[in-house]
């Protein structure tokens, strides 16, 4: 009782994005990611399982149709299934983060318009546990890659660093989809479409290399894409093949990289301005 | 348990916080004002068609610049009618809106209760989400684990502790909610109407809490509507409306104020307390009417009385000059304005004398038939010497009933049924 009299009166700023101190906000965020990983878990007959199936069908459909029907993979890559498949994984992941962060501050209106809540922990929160996701798919994704005979490099070690560019990417889309949908309900459906337009214009599908000679203005082009420069980088250090073409290369020299480098972070840099200035008055506008 | 029992639990009688102590919360000049767009632009395809639709829109001021203060360890109600800017104060003060200009200061760890049971994940059990609940209350999940147990118990629900939400009744969610807020241990409680969910026992629970939470001296801020409420907890209270402070002090004050308030606007009188009031004395009229009340059983003001049950009232007189011969008489009408009866009585002290500047206090107990539904007593003040006094509705309360009646009358009736042949 006695230390409680003696609190000092602080001034409060309103809601924000960060509100409430820092460890209540990572305990928070990590309490939401955790039981909302937990209720898609536990609460279907499958589980887990799902959340694998769906990445596996879609790498054994495109699998066959690209290799049996185009036969793009096969000429140009070496290991075009292991590529195929890692590609889809992290996309799905960029996908379920995105798409999900969109509706989040909307679902979650009984917390933002009743209880003190640090806004930014709501679009985080679905980032993480669409990581976690990540986390135990790209435990099978191992097992694959180390089946189809890509042997093991110290490069490895260097794949956390493109995971994190694209962590950040995503989260920061993740929040200015989140509160931009507040105010623009299309938001929704722009994205569900600009996001599958994304998938064709990532090398997941095909190798970056696999324009002609004449047509390489495309290749650098691409590599404007800020997901291009992630997962080419990617190919280059798990996959380490030896034809395999350096972002550099891809891009057409180190020029080629600054329209992806201005994009990454100028999406970040929207992100967080835009949650920013919008985060306090979520409340009134739901 | 008595009904009684259940409703009034004695009183710890907790010394209000005097002036000199340290404030809890301090508000200053606090604005804010809400745009209603006439016209919502929610798709990018109206923005793009009518780019400058959005400027259209009306402000709507629901706070003009409040300043207060809360002591620590007091109970403080906050009264108002729909839209006076009460929830809104509430919400400013519980950082979920930001506000336009003005400040606010709170000592140590606020947690509002704007709603019991918000957060709750129905896909989860119950410790789980008690777990949740804690840390959005700001406290560590480590602290929130160890206080689990309490919580559960506390709510009745430890059989129950692994089952998933979704499977709980509405009772026993309000229950575990209720809990969680009696553990989370914030230094300042705002809380807004959830004293008006669960069933008696519950209630019983909600109040022994309070009393609980008010003699060890933490902060509380109640926003409700419920009058008899903010008496019996309350230290001081405030009356909002119009998004300004309309009174700051005594509790039993501010609900008279608010319940005239209420009537006023119900029956369509624009003019406020004041103006009524200052217009009967300059009138000269040789005595007024201050207040008019329905009480209780206990003498506590209400504006409910049940079917059957006496009603209560208590009317305090003014007299500004001697007024032989003065009687006091009481319309009793209902919502249609249809007389129903009326009570008179002569108003002198016992030799017979008025005195003036007295003050004279009128109570009557009237059996009451009345079916359920909005009454009013109208009241006239008159003498045979000039004093003509009449004050339309000056008090107003529903009688409410379990069962519904026809009519405007519902007097106590003992019904036997008999079947000719049959024995009893």
């Amino acid at each position: 009782m006695a230390s409680r009299a003696e609190a000092p009166l602080q001034r409060v700023g309103g809601p924000s994005a960060l509100g409430g101190g820092p460890r209540r906000f990572f305990d928070l965020l990590w309490l939401m990611s955790i039981t909302e990983f937990k209720r898609v878990y536990f609460g279907t007959v499958l589980g887990y399982l799902w959340s694998l199936i769906r990445p596996l069908l879609l790498f054994g459909v495109l699998l066959f149709v690209f290799t049996k029907v185009f036969r793009v993979g096969s000429k140009t890559v070496e290991h075009y299934a292991v590529m195929l498949l890692l590609g889809i994984v992290l996309f799905t992941f960029f996908q379920e983060a995105t798409t999900n962060a969109v509706t989040s501050v909307v679902a979650q209106e009984g917390v933002v318009r009743k209880t003190q809540f640090p806004r930014l922990v709501i679009p985080l929160s679905t980032v993480i546990t669409a990581m976690l996701n990540l986390a135990l798919n790209l435990v099978v994704v191992l097992a694959f890659v180390l089946a189809f005979g890509v042997s093991p490099a110290w490069t490895w070690f260097l794949f956390p660093v493109a995971l994190a560019a694209l962590l950040v990417f995503t989260a920061a889309i993740g929040m200015a989809l989140s509160v931009l949908y507040v105010r623009f309900r299309d938001v929704a459906i722009i994205w569900a479409v600009l996001a599958q337009v994304l998938l064709y214009l990532t090398p997941i599908l095909y190798p970056i290399n696999a324009f002609e000679e004449e047509n390489q203005t495309y290749e650098h082009l691409l590599m404007w894409n800020p997901l291009s420069v992630i997962f080419t980088q990617i190919r280059v250090w798990v996959l380490h093949e030896p034809d395999a073409p350096s972002v550099v290369h891809a891009a057409g020299g180190w020029a080629g990289l600054i329209p992806a480098t201005i994009i990454f972070f100028g999406v970040i840099a929207f992100g967080a301005w835009i949650f920013k200035r919008d985060a306090p008055r979520v409340a009134e506008a739901l | 348990m008595s009904v009684d029992q259940k409703i009034h639990i004695p009183q710890s009688v907790p010394t209000a916080p005097g002036p000199g102590t340290p404030a809890a919360i301090r508000v200053r000049d606090l604005h804010k004002s809400f745009r209603i767009p006439t016209k919502r632009v929610d798709s990018l395809k109206e923005r793009a068609v009518h780019p400058f639709a959005s400027r259209d829109y009306r402000e709507l001021n629901a706070l003009r610049g409040l300043s207060f203060e809360i002591r620590q360890g007091e109970f403080f109600g906050i009264v108002g009618r729909n839209g006076s800017g009460k929830s809104t104060l509430l919400k400013l003060l519980a950082s979920i809106y930001k506000a336009d200009s003005g400040s606010i200061e709170i000592a140590g760890r606020l947690a509002p209760f704007i709603e019991l049971g918000v957060g709750f994940n129905h896909e989860l059990t119950a410790r789980e989400n008690v777990v949740l609940n804690g840390v959005m209350m700001g406290l560590t999940p480590k602290e929130m684990r160890n206080r689990l147990d309490a919580v559960i118990d506390f709510a009745e629900l430890r059989e129950f502790a692994d089952l998933k939400l979704k499977n709980y009744s509405s009772g026993m969610l309000v229950r575990l909610a209720f809990a969680v807020m009696m553990e989370a241990d914030a230094d300042v409680l705002l809380i807004d109407e959830v004293l008006a969910v669960g069933d008696a026992s519950f209630q019983q629970k909600c109040a022994d809490a309070f009393h609980q939470m008010k003699a060890q001296g933490k902060t509380i801020v109640l926003v409700t509507h419920e009058m008899g409420s903010v008496e019996s907890y309350c230290h001081r209270a405030m009356l909002i409306s119009d998004g300004e402070i309309k009174y700051l002090g005594e509790p039993t004050e501010a609900g008279r104020r608010y319940l005239k308030l209420n009537f006023a606007a119900e029956t369509g009188d624009s003019n406020d307390e004041e103006a009524n009031q200052e217009e009967e004395v300059d009138s000269g009229e040789g005595a007024r009417l201050t207040s008019m009340r329905i009480l209780d059983v206990d003498g506590n003001e209400t504006s409910t009385v049940e079917m059957g049950e006496p009603i209560r009232v208590e009317a305090e007189i003014e007299l500004l000059q001697d007024a032989p011969g003065l009687h006091a008489g009481f319309v009793l009408a209902n919502a249609d304005d249809v007389s129903m009866f009326e009570l008179s009585v002569p108003i002198h002290s016992a030799d017979g004398n008025n005195i003036k500047g007295n003050t004279v206090l009128v109570t009557a107990t009237v059996a009451n038939p009345l079916a359920p539904g909005r009454h009013f007593f109208h009241c006239g003040l008159q003498s045979p010497f000039g004093i003509s006094v009449y004050v339309p509705k000056a008090a107003t309360f529903v009688v409410f009933g379990t069962h519904p009646s026809a009519g405007i009358l519902a007097p106590e009736t003992d019904f036997r049924v008999r079947i000719p042949g049959e024995e009893v």
